[in-house]
């Protein structure tokens, strides 16, 4: 078993003036070089677990470790340099007037000397195959293009984990498919561990592990196979099962003899069209 | 008309006004700004255009496109310069038409006054027409950085700046997007009277504004997450590099400044 590079230990979150808990007694742990997908409906408390592990709040009870360090008050610009996080608005998290003054910001603020700053913004937008893009301004780039530049720029401070906050639910389907792919492919080359917060399935059932939020609370942890298993359980819950699984259900509803758990279209299909033979 | 409007519009190019340091640039109209008042007679304004024009020039921007450009306010200098004329009263009386009277004196400082408006006016869109905001930015802070010590947010200044003309882009569009949502549930902001067309403003702006306070938060988050805390302690990935250029074109000024005492009488 690798080594936790997150942990939350019974973790309790409240707002301030606000008298309901949003995080109730959560606990768990994620790997070196994993992908985590947090899912849960709107106000399940997934979004204000990322704030609370980037120590933008800091918990009411338990505790939080991020590399080994604890994180509270004087630790907390430590344990952000081993984060990234990239969020939801593309528009919103970009600072800098241009693409390259964009990922120099962040290296800016770590002082990072200027020779060694150059080389890291090309380097980085390198790996997120937008270095022809050096001098444009964001109003002329598409989300996508603005949430690659966003990656760069965290690539470039060489975090250890990346979170996606709802990364990539302003993006058309196209410009998601590239991301999670961007994001899988530089995981796979760096090693980086990656937690992915969604409530779009069909994104986190290509995670190695998904923990499923409800009401402050974690309601099952699971390998994808698993948590799709729970079907109408997760659609109580607000959720919408990805499309393979909804169709493979209907198969079954009509009688068509399905067995196992479908994740992506390809599966079904390849199923559907070798089922007859295995009769 | 936004189109031809080229006050505070960057027009990009390759001159030697282009490649100039912008602390430079800055420092070369301020200080211009400050020596055209030493002119007080032809010889010193004809000195004071001509080193304009010569500016001007080296910049690549034609006179024709900065007149054009700057049609308002050439209205504003016309209007200053009729004004001057009629209400001067010294010097010999050229005509006296009984109930206008035209002094001398007045014809003089209604050109001397709008000459050097003119002239003011030319300058300082020379600067914005040949220097990226950003880079005037980059610039002012490094102006003002010296102003530290006296506990002059001159960081934060540059920093809001550069911030604010980045999001102009983004807001302009949210107006748009906005003002076609408030159009197509039957709002009128085009015609009408005065005070129905303002009340139409108002549901305009309301969602621009909320969603701007939104953008902020979210933008500090995003900074923060970036290691954001302050300009201590930061580097630049904007280097300026004074080059010997830049030296000269203030030593220009100091000719002009010396050129403008003796001439003045």
């Amino acid at each position: 078993m690798k080594k936790p590079i997150i942990s939350l230990d019974s973790i309790t979150f409240r707002y301030p003036n606000s008298v309901h808990d949003v995080l109730k007694q959560v606990s768990f742990s994620i790997h070196e070089g994993e992908w985590v997908a947090i899912v849960g409906h709107n106000g399940s408390g997934k979004s204000t677990l990322a704030k609370l592990i980037n120590g933008l709040y800091f918990p009411e009870n338990g505790e939080i470790h991020i590399a080994g360090i604890k994180l509270d008050n004087s630790t907390v610009w430590d344990t952000r340099k081993h984060i990234g996080m990239v969020f939801q608005n593309p528009d919103n998290q970009f600072v800098g007037t241009t693409v390259q003054d964009d990922v120099a910001f962040g290296l800016e603020n770590h002082g990072v000397p200027y020779e060694d700053m150059v080389k890291r913004v090309i380097g980085a937008l390198k790996q997120v195959k937008m270095d022809d893009f050096l001098n444009q301004e964001p109003h002329h780039l598409s989300g996508g293009q603005k949430q690659r530049v966003a990656i760069a720029s965290v690539l470039a401070l060489r975090p250890d984990i990346i979170i996606l906050d709802e990364a990539t639910s302003m993006l058309d389907p196209h410009g998601r498919e590239e991301i999670i792919s961007l994001v899988r492919q530089l995981k796979e080359v760096q090693g980086l561990t990656v937690l992915s917060i969604t409530h779009d399935l069909e994104e986190a059932a290509k995670a190695d592990r998904i923990i499923v939020m409800n009401d402050g609370e974690v309601f099952q942890t699971g390998t994808p196979d698993e948590i799709f298993k729970l079907g109408d359980e997760l659609v109580k819950l607000g959720l919408d099962l990805p499309f393979p699984i909804k169709m493979a259900n209907t198969f079954k509803e009509q009688g068509v003899p399905l067995q196992g758990q479908y994740l992506t279209e390809e599966e079904l299909v390849i199923e559907l069209w070798t089922s007859h033979f295995k009769k | 008309m936004m189109e031809k409007m080229i006050f505070g519009r960057y027009i990009p190019a390759d001159s030697i006004a282009h490649r100039l340091d912008p602390r430079a640039k800055l420092l070369f109209v301020f200080i211009f700004i400050g020596i055209i008042f030493l002119a007080n007679n032809g010889w010193a304004y004809g000195a004071a255009a001509a080193f304009t024009v010569l500016s001007i020039w080296l910049s690549g921007v034609t006179i024709r496109f900065l007149i054009k450009g700057l049609k308002p306010v050439m209205i504003i200098i016309a209007i200053t310069f009729v004004l001057q004329i009629f209400f001067a009263r010294e010097g010999d009386i050229i005509v006296d038409l009984g109930f206008v009277t035209i002094y001398e004196e007045g014809v003089r400082q209604a050109i001397f006054i709008s000459t050097r408006f003119l002239l003011l006016v030319f300058m300082t869109s020379l600067l914005t027409l040949t220097t990226t905001p950003i880079s005037i930015t980059d610039g002012l802070e490094s102006l003002l950085n010296p102003l530290k010590k006296i506990k002059f947010p001159a960081h934060e200044l540059a920093l809001m700046m550069s911030i604010a003309l980045r999001f102009i882009p983004t807001l302009m569009d949210e107006t748009d997007k906005v003002m076609k949502a408030q159009m197509a549930r039957g709002s009128d902001m085009s015609s009408g009277p005065l005070k129905d067309r303002l009340k139409a403003v108002v549901p305009l702006m309301i969602p621009l504004f909320v969603n701007a306070f939104k953008r902020a938060e979210d933008l500090a988050i995003a900074m923060e997450v970036r290691g954001y805390r302050g300009g201590e302690g930061r580097t630049k990935y904007r280097l300026l590099k004074w080059h010997g250029r830049d030296t000269l074109a203030l030593l220009s000024l100091v000719g002009l400044t010396v050129l403008l005492v003796l001439l003045r009488g």
